[in-house]
């Protein structure tokens, strides 16, 4: 972006926010916006806190336990569906289904079958993430060069190193899309168990801050939990970038 | 060569199956209700490039995918070597019209494929196809991405990754249609002295009747659908007078002559 021919730096939009942030809650329009000084104060006072640091860590287990289990799902799966006409026709309206499906009304019956505890958390997250990751990974599949399949099978290519070597390579930008998709929609299904299966890591946090009115820690977290989504989002666009160069000429 | 020719000659159980290195026997080949080819035989004789020339949608490139292995039949079968082709084998490489390069590997790893996929060594199968980069001209590229090379250095890779395995039969489905003229120019002379001097059979699907006729020992000649052979050419005298001379011999321009009117009623 430029401003009066000056060159900004990414984000700087970020900086005309905050000052609003800043001035309606120095206004006291409402409790539930306090200035963002005193959100960033309470971000430093309670970020060295055991609640806190308990919190981090149970939720960063929950969540990259389900990540992991909702990338490895879905690739595999995505890229049998789109290699698979069979499959395809047998899970593609699951798929659907479950990418648009309300999958909080789903965690009551995953507390029914899974209990109460982590377990269900993980299950929560992964369901979250792994329908986009199967779709993406399908369509990178669906668009790839016959020739280079049948270059492969004229060279003896084992399923497995079909699999490997031409199908996941060639799908993998579309692959590396849909995980980041899916890792931002984990996010909110992590939150979403840990409130609603057991309270516990951020959703204990969320919960105990905004029945008690402390809106400005009730922000801090939600930066805080802003910032690990948007780190590694960017990650994955910077993977996603690297791989662009074959993206266009597959 | 020469040397290693006679010897395969004289090896008697070689001399059943040295006259043709693939034969094809009464290909029937159905895509549903179209039928592609129909009752096709067709002898490739060791040792010599032979051309599939005919008009586009005849079914060329569904013939050198049977014998590729990639497609079955409808009926019919296909010998190499004697043997009955069930699916792909190490005596067949193909070379593909659109390259059929991994975008996302290096030149080095594009040669190296086929050998990768035969399970040779990393070591090994590095230093063969690092020799047949320089043999066919891209020395100094083994770190470049296809997306960094022209259309006809493209070719030369699928090309080294074809000639790296070492298989008895090269199939080459149009594997200069994608490139400038004086590149094709150029290839068609290299594929004469590859012929020359490597001992391995040419299967060369092509469009271009000079080009046929230029680098081949035979030419079939293929109707439109449902595909026969209506046509087997076999140019004798310019072979041996040298690449340069082929364009003038009287022989080599009546048989360009022969074949347009003999393939010009399809294409009116
Ligand atoms: N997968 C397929 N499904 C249905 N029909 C097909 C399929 N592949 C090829 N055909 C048909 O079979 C016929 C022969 O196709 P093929 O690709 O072998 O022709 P070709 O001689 O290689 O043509 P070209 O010179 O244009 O490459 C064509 O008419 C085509 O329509
Ligand atoms: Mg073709």
């Amino acid at each position: 972006m430029y401003l009066f021919g000056y060159r900004l730096p990414g984000m700087s939009s970020l900086i005309l926010w905050g000052l609003l942030w800043e001035i309606v809650g120095r206004a006291k329009l409402t409790f539930f916006v306090p200035p963002l000084s005193e959100v960033i104060e309470t971000l430093f006072s309670i970020i060295g806190t055991p609640a806190f640091q308990k919190a981090l860590l149970e939720t960063a287990y929950a969540f990259s336990f389900g990540v992991f289990f909702a990338v490895v799902i879905g690739i595999v799966v995505g890229i049998l569906m789109g290699k698979n006409r069979l499959l395809d026709e047998l899970l593609l309206p699951w798929v659907n289904v479950f990418l648009s499906a309300p999958l909080t009304a789903l965690v009551p019956v995953l507390m029914v079958l899974f209990g109460f505890g982590m377990q269900s958390i993980i299950i929560t997250t992964a369901l979250f993430a792994v329908w986009i990751i199967i779709l993406n990974s399908r369509a990178g599949v669906k668009q790839i060069n016959r020739s280079l399949v049948d270059m492969a099978n004229s060279f003896g290519a084992s399923p497995m190193d079909a699999f490997f070597k031409i199908y996941f390579w060639a799908a993998l930008p579309e692959i590396l899309g849909g995980v980041r998709i899916g890792i931002i929609r984990a996010v909110k299904g992590v939150i979403i168990g840990q409130l609603l299966i057991s309270i516990v890591g951020f959703g204990a946090l969320f919960e105990l801050y905004s029945a008690n009115f402390l809106m400005a820690h009730f922000w801090a977290v939600l930066i805080v939990l802003f910032a690990l989504a948007f780190t590694i989002s960017e990650f994955l666009a910077y993977l996603e970038r690297r791989v662009s160069y074959y993206a266009a000429k597959r | 060569m020469a040397m290693s020719q006679i010897k395969e000659d004289s090896n008697q159980t070689e001399v059943v199956k040295s006259e043709s290195a693939v034969s094809v026997k009464n290909i029937t080949k159905n895509y549903g209700d179209i039928e592609a080819l129909r009752d096709m035989s067709l002898e490739f004789p060791r040792g010599q490039l032979t051309s599939l020339l005919g008009p586009s949608g005849c079914g060329k490139t569904t013939l050198l995918k049977i014998i590729a292995g990639l497609l079955e039949p409808s009926s019919g079968y296909v010998e190499v070597n004697g043997k009955s082709v069930t699916g792909p084998g190490p005596d067949r490489a193909f070379v593909f019209q659109d390259f059929a390069l991994l975008p996302w590997a290096t030149v080095l790893n594009n040669v190296a494929f086929g050998l990768e996929m035969r399970g040779v060594a990393k070591s090994e199968r590095e230093s063969i196809a690092e020799k047949y980069i320089g043999d066919v001209g891209l020395a100094g590229f083994e770190n470049s991405y296809p997306h960094e090379l022209s259309g006809g250095m493209r070719q030369r890779v699928g090309l080294a990754r074809a000639l790296s395995v070492d298989s008895d039969v090269l199939l080459m489905d149009e594997p200069f249609s994608a490139v400038d003229e004086q590149t094709r120019r150029k290839f068609q002379e290299d594929l004469l002295s590859l012929v020359q001097n490597e001992n391995k059979t040419f299967l060369f699907v092509t469009h271009s009747i000079e080009e046929a006729v230029y680098v081949s020992d035979q030419i079939a000649i293929l109707l439109p659908r449902p595909s026969r052979v209506s046509e087997i050419i076999r140019p004798s005298s310019f072979r041996g007078k040298g690449v340069d001379n082929i364009r003038r011999d009287p022989e080599y321009l009546d048989i360009v002559d022969d074949i347009w009117s003999s393939l010009r009623t399809y294409v009116e």
